[in-house]
């Protein structure tokens, strides 16, 4: 996020586009309601009326992978009518005249025919949105997980620069992070192309920081794989040993009968756990790891505030925390470290290397933590990026890109989308929530939502189990017939193993960023029995 | 500036104009209790206990509902404010099902309830709020004893279908916190006042189980309820607030970073709640935070390394299992080279973590193939 939560409750306008709030991070959605009661406009963009359009303004319910068409023809009404913010544009950013020109392809009535919403309606939302300054920009993974994502992304911060948005308080593109540490495991340079700090493993210079930091001759100059690659690398042995480190890929990853495939040909697979899992049944090592409340840590949030993470109980049996495992491991490779603890990580190691961070120590986070930038540590911290204009690399560049379409789309034989996301109680495959008391009284199995006129089509009424076909599989799940669906669209979460989403889901990548395609593949529904 | 002074206990106090005369005090240093006030919602002025003596004013002045005035003579603990408060705290003890030892005043009913409550543990006679309730402990504070008025002849009325929270609304003292909590604070319009008069009660669609209402268990309601009407069913009679110790964490579930106390007692989580005035969420939890803590001591941890033998797994030591992992990525790397080894870090973990397996990955096998679930 360029700006905080803290903002939100004293927010004037919110543009909330591919985000579930109110189930998917209930608390931010609190305080959107908090500042609509007071009086703030709040926009939604989503194909569902889910739970936060009862608190909107406007809800304009595009088509599942229609988002740029739609922000593009925005633009193009906000340049057409002038309303744009053209001091910020002058004098803050490059490339608006490529953008003026790619969206001139945008007219209202083009885009609106692939949005499924009148031409109207788009130019009312330019408007609504060009009228209240500033306004505060959310998604989630309704944005990113297309294989669009990343044009996706590009595409909300060029609307929020031509708006004027950037840089100010109450504005700002606001990517809602969906796990508690996905921000902190992308600082800490858990990425293929990236040391601690989003320094390049390219940049040779950064290599011979890290090389004198590590006590290493040579470090690798190549980017490495992503996830996808990975998994196929176990099928091609290109990949000989892979190590999970607490994710349940059997799971989460769409296909699960291509991912199963990929696992049971590895090698050698180490998991590292603190349940056995779907992902667990093909290792040939499992090592159990301290949970959550079991070690001293950090987390940091999606507004980049580092926050402790404190012990309260001792692991079971011998479970150790995962810094500890993996330092073993590391000593039986030959290479000692010093830190034991997770302090001494952060102070002497993190904050050290990665300059975002280098003045957040230990002893300064036992309040509210900090934000970073944080970079000495007399810095308070930073709440707002980019302000007055000033951008990473000088001025922001607008980067016009064109809408395309889905990987898979609807078809005869598969005539509805299936979309896909995370539903309140639970949380991701349920290796937590599921092992909580309650969370499975609040919600025990899957449905498979649809919209009332489907239903009435297709002769399915609420309740009645029902089977979801995509090119990948089936599952036999209970409809849920709701008016908060639109017509043409299926929506399920993958909290359970049975009627998981993925086995559906098509493992379609974005190019650059290798994001699944979660949010949109071809199914189709019929009775059971 | 001078204009916007008042006096307080007869000490010259200034406020912001707008200010009232609770959240003037409150910023001098002066304590005003309190029933009914929940920050950042609209006063309601309905309980009373926050009753001051305003000097001209014909009755006593609600401190929650009264802007502060310049010129204004306020006393916050005359005699008869005093007197009006204890006459305020006997009508509530006595307005429900509030049988704890401020009720039980005279030593010889002491005893008999406690015998009675040592044979009935986890039953309705033990107010799970014991403790940690703000009825009993504004009682003990204006040394109030019931008995002044009678009682209803009424027992428990138990909600305790829910999952997570119980109800019983013969405690509830009809403060409304929990409704500004559920409509005000979170905004999910779950609860509200129903019936009128002496029936009125705190009603979910239309007087029915939370379960089969909106309600969305995030639980604000029982952080809000000042006595023992909302309980926690996993914390219920298990955690007492004298023995529990505080820890501050940060929530494991999804990206805001919500601030927790856990109440941890002999070792183990009882409850979590959040941190009032914390940066993001400002005291707010949502179900999965408040109430998904569990899973930590489930029996199906993993409790000791395990290496496969055929279809199954058996246990191993430490050692065992990390030599036969170092052994088998010097293998690989000898034969294929650092690339063909590849490894998947843990969004859900700690910073610390994901550092030191990308640290693994780089300095000790060689190889950038390093990545997690960062765009998912």
């Amino acid at each position: 996020m360029t700006n905080s939560f803290g903002e939100f409750a004293r927010a004037r306008m919110f543009v909330v586009i591919g985000s579930n709030m109110t189930e998917a991070h209930p608390v931010a959605a609190t305080f959107v309601k908090n500042a609509v009661a007071r009086g703030a406009r709040l926009m939604v963009v989503d194909p569902r009326r889910h739970a936060l359009v009862d608190h909107a303004h406007w809800h304009i319910p595009i088509r599942v992978g229609s988002d740029i068409a739609f922000l593009n023809a925005v633009m193009q009404v906000l340049i057409a009518e002038e309303l744009y913010d053209k001091a910020f544009v002058a004098s803050c950013t490059t490339g608006f005249e490529d953008l003026r020109a790619k969206v001139a392809g945008y007219p209202p009535e083009r885009a609106a025919a692939i949005c499924g919403v009148t031409p109207e309606a788009i130019r009312e939302a330019a408007r609504e949105m060009a009228a209240v300054k500033p306004a505060m920009l959310c998604y989630t993974l309704g944005i990113t997980e297309h294989t669009c994502g990343r044009n996706n992304v590009v595409t909300v911060a060029n609307l929020q620069m031509l708006l004027g948005n950037m840089g100010v308080e109450c504005g700002g593109v606001n990517p809602l992070r969906g796990q508690n540490n996905v921000q902190g495991a992308c600082d800490m340079g858990a990425l293929p192309n990236v040391f601690p700090g989003y320094q390049p493993v390219v940049n040779a210079e950064a290599r011979a920081k890290f090389e004198a930091a590590w006590n290493v001759p040579h470090l690798p100059e190549k980017p490495g794989l992503m996830i996808p690659q990975m998994m196929e690398g176990l099928v091609s042995k290109k990949i000989r040993a892979f190590y999970i480190f607490g994710e349940n890929l059997a799971g989460t990853e769409p296909d699960i009968r291509k991912v199963e495939h990929e696992l049971a040909a590895a090698e050698f697979l180490i998991c590292q756990d603190i349940f056995p899992t779907e992902t667990t049944r093909f290792a040939h090592v499992v090592l159990p790891a301290a949970a959550w409340s079991e070690n001293d840590g950090t987390f940091t949030n999606s507004e980049r505030r580092v926050s402790r993470v404190r012990t309260a109980s001792a692991p079971p049996g011998v479970a150790q925390p995962n810094w500890w495992i993996f330092r073993e491991i590391a000593r039986r490779l030959g290479h000692t470290w010093a830190a034991d603890s997770a302090q001494a990580l952060w102070d002497d190691e993190i904050a050290v290397l990665a300059p975002a961070l280098a003045g957040i120590r230990y002893h300064r986070l036992e309040g509210d933590g900090l934000q970073w930038p944080c970079t000495r540590e007399d810095h308070p911290g930073t709440c707002v990026l980019h302000k007055d204009g000033d951008f990473t690399c000088g001025r922001g560049k607008f980067t016009p890109v064109d809408w395309t379409p889905p990987a898979e789309e609807s078809c005869s034989e598969y005539p509805l989308v299936l979309s896909t996301g995370r539903r309140l109680a639970h949380y991701h495959t349920r290796t937590q929530t599921g092992r909580c008391e309650g969370m499975n009284a609040i919600l025990g199995e899957e449905t498979a939502d649809i919209s009332p006129l489907d239903a009435a089509d297709l002769g399915i009424a609420d309740g009645e189990r029902i089977r979801v076909r995509s090119r990948r599989g089936q599952v036999e799940v209970k409809a849920k017939v709701s008016p908060r669906m639109p017509r043409g669209l299926v929506w399920m979460a993958f909290h359970f193993r049975e009627a998981n989403a993925n086995w559906l889901t098509n493992p379609a990548f974005d190019p650059v960023t290798l994001t699944a395609e979660y949010k949109a593949c071809a199914v189709r529904i019929e009775k059971t029995g | 500036m001078a204009a916007d002074v008042f006096t307080l206990n007869g000490r010259e106090t200034p406020f912001t104009p707008g200010q009232t005369i609770l959240e003037a005090a409150g910023a001098a240093g002066v304590r005003i209790p309190t029933l009914c006030h929940l920050e950042g919602t609209l006063p309601t002025g309905a309980c009373r206990i926050c009753v001051v003596e305003v000097e001209g004013a014909r009755t006593l002045l609600a401190a929650c509902t009264t802007p502060a005035a310049a010129g204004m003579q306020v006393h916050t603990e005359s005699p008869r404010v005093v007197a009006a408060r204890k006459t305020i705290l006997e009508l509530l003890l006595a307005s429900g099902n509030h049988n704890c030892a401020a009720v039980a005043g005279d030593g010889a009913r002491w005893t008999d309830f406690q015998l009675r409550v040592a044979q009935t543990e986890k039953t309705a006679d033990l107010c799970p709020a014991w403790g940690d309730c703000r009825l009993q402990e504004l009682a003990f504070q204006y040394q109030v004893h019931a008995g002044t008025y009678a009682p209803p002849d009424a027992g428990p009325d138990l909600e305790d279908v829910n999952p997570m929270i119980v109800r019983d609304l013969s405690r509830c003292i009809l403060c409304g916190r929990c409704v500004k909590a559920c409509n005000e604070v979170q905004v999910n319009k779950a609860i509200s006042f129903g019936y009128r008069g002496s029936r009125t009660r705190i009603v979910a669609a239309g007087d029915r189980p939370l379960i089969e209402s909106d309600c969305v268990f995030c639980g604000e309601c029982v952080q809000a309820c000042p006595v023992g009407a909302l309980v926690e069913r996993k914390a219920g009679y298990a955690w007492r607030p004298w023995k529990a110790e505080r820890i501050r964490t940060t929530c494991p579930y999804c990206g805001v970073g919500c601030q927790q106390w856990l109440h941890v007692q002999d070792g183990k989580i009882v409850k979590v709640t959040g941190v009032e005035e914390a940066a993001p969420n400002r005291g707010r939890l949502c179900v999965k935070g408040r109430f998904g803590y569990d899973f930590i001591y489930s029996p199906d941890r993993l409790r000791t390394p395990l290496i496969r033998e055929g279809e199954d797994f058996r246990e191993a030591s430490w050692d065992e299992a990390l030599d036969l992992v170092a052994e088998r990525l010097k293998a690989v790397i000898a034969a294929h080279g650092p690339d063909a080894v590849a490894g998947v870090s843990c969004a859900r973990s700690i910073n610390e973590d994901s550092y030191q397996m990308q640290k693994l990955f780089r300095a000790a096998i060689g190889t950038n193939n390093i990545d997690h679930c960062a765009r998912t």
